[in-house]
């Protein structure tokens, strides 16, 4: 395969990016210089100890900060010119606390190109339709008049997922997403989620501590060390998708569970 | 009866409590209509001058409004906007506001007369520089302090900086922008017939001015009556919006269920 070829299927690169904070005797490296690459289509985890620098990746893809050294690269573009259509789900689930969970849904349809040149127009129709079918997807759909502040941490979560897909990105950003949320809601949201991304494909990068979840959704985990953190291991799931919530109570996963688990716990250490 | 209704109650008891109280010590203690009048006296005046007032009430009301509602508005959102969106212009311009927000509004009536004449003019001024610094300082403090989080949910979707500020920084600074405005709208209230009182043949501080100066005392108090409730009056109307715009900030459960 050529380079240009190669190059077309990337969807996100960190070349040798590194973070560091502050200046002198206060810098605090967030990032020690990684490298990542995630495909077009990837599902990949990113798992580790607290603080080790996960949600940083994710705010460098989203441009919200920049890498003190080395490059990031989204859609073969530098990050900052936020070539592709991102979707990002926050730890908090930050909704606006002066619109409803229908207008926060709605707001990628108003930021975001091709749909905000038609956003007048289809608010009240196709736009409304298409925020009340995804709400009712996560078992919002009587929600969606609410404020923010009338929801369960767990049902804003919901909400915070919606909205982080409703403009249909090229790529999803998840930090966290379904951490206030009991064990059985979870398990149903990773399924909609796996729904969700075989029945659109978009290259997603999931943030979690959750080593079942990582497992279950993602083709791909990438375990990272404690500050500054890197990258230590980066390996495939190898099972087929779409995978039913009982296979993460199958020995072999419950085994490759156990291991990430042990890895995990000797950088801690 | 439930707790509101006796709030309001008592609001009213006060009220009306409050006059009586003034009209028997006046008839008890003797008080000459000259130095004091009752408030009979002076709602009689009211009822009777009223066709005369009216001209003059309205004179009052558009100073106030054209002042504090179109110029001081206007003018304050996009200064307090300019302040408070640039982290150096926060630094920068926050202690010449607070300078010129320290000056006594007074002091510059007779300014804008030398300028302007005599008139409505000053009065509209007056009016707006007392509104100005109050709506300046809150709207910039509101978007100097937005959450970057809130902001960064649209950053991350490549919004533009207006459309962060449309969408995130304006909507967040509400509740700042209405609490300055409420106590905006009375200060300027002061400031326009503070204006007519010195410069104007106009409004309700000129009749107050000239009452006073024919010994019509009864007069001079139907104008302060007036005006206390215009003053009140505009509160209201500003409360009223504010809770239609803000309510998601009280938590206000009415305007929740759509």
């Amino acid at each position: 395969m050529t380079d240009a070829a190669s190059t077309r299927r990337k969807a996100v690169e960190l070349q040798q990016a590194s973070v560091i904070f502050g200046i002198g005797d206060k810098a605090v490296t967030a990032l020690s210089p990684t490298n990542l690459t995630l495909d077009k289509g990837d599902f990949v985890a990113l798992v580790g100890p607290s603080g080790c620098g996960k949600s940083t990746i994710l705010r460098l893809v989203t441009s919200l900060i920049t890498p003190s050294s080395g490059a990031v690269l989204v859609g073969g573009r530098d990050a900052a010119i936020r070539h592709l259509r991102m979707g990002m789900a926050f730890q908090n689930p930050t909704m606006l606390p002066w619109l409803t969970i229908e207008q926060n849904v709605m707001m990628p349809l108003k930021i975001v190109k091709p749909f905000k040149q038609s956003y007048r127009q289809d608010r009240k129709g196709a736009f409304r339709d298409r925020v009340h079918a995804l709400l009712g997807q996560v078992g919002l759909g009587d929600f969606s008049g609410h404020f923010p502040w009338q929801l369960s941490g767990g049902m804003l979560q919901r909400a915070n997922l919606c909205r982080a897909l409703v403009h249909d990105p090229d790529l999803l950003l998840l930090d966290e997403p379904f951490g206030a949320l009991d064990q059985f809601t979870r398990e149903e949201l990773w399924q909609t989620l796996q729904e969700l991304y075989l029945d659109r494909k978009p290259t997603v990068l999931l943030v979690t501590h959750d080593l079942r979840e990582a497992g279950f959704l993602a083709q791909r985990i990438c375990v990272m060390s404690a500050r500054p953190g890197r990258i230590i291991s980066d390996e495939v799931v190898p099972l087929a998708q779409p995978r039913a919530i009982e296979t993460i109570y199958t020995p072999e996963f419950v085994e490759k569970t156990q291991n990430l688990r042990a890895l995990i716990a000797q950088v801690r250490a | 009866m439930t707790e509101k209704q006796r709030i309001r109650l008592w609001s009213f008891s006060l009220f009306i409590g409050f006059f009586l109280m003034w009209e028997v010590l006046c008839i008890v203690l003797n008080v000459s209509d000259l130095v004091l009048p009752r408030p009979s006296e002076i709602l009689v005046t009211l009822w009777t001058k009223f066709p005369i007032l009216w001209p003059h009430i309205l004179q009052t009301l558009y100073s106030t409004l054209i002042g504090d509602s179109a110029l001081g508005v206007s003018i304050g959102v996009a200064l307090g906007v300019l302040v408070g969106t640039s982290k150096v212009a926060y630094s920068v311009a926050y202690p010449l506001l607070v300078g010129f927000s320290s000056i006594p509004k007074v002091a510059v009536v007779p300014i804008f007369v030398l300028w302007f004449g005599s008139g409505t003019t000053p009065a509209i001024l007056t009016a707006m520089v007392i509104c100005v610094f109050p709506i300046v300082v809150n709207i910039a403090t509101g978007l100097a302090t937005t959450e970057p989080d809130l902001e960064d949910v649209l950053k991350t979707l490549g919004a533009s900086k207006s459309e962060i500020l449309w969408n995130v920084g304006l909507p967040r600074t509400m509740p700042y922008f209405f609490a300055s405005l409420k106590v905006a709208i009375t200060l300027s209230f002061v400031g326009a017939v503070l204006s007519e009182t010195v410069a104007s043949n106009r409004g309700i501080g000129n009749v107050m001015m000239t009452a006073s100066s024919n010994f019509q005392v009864s007069l001079v108090f139907a104008g302060l009556i007036i005006l206390a409730v215009l003053g009140v009056m505009l509160y209201a109307l500003f409360s009223l919006l504010e809770r239609h715009v803000t309510g998601w900030a009280t938590r206000d459960t009415e305007i929740a269920i759509t």
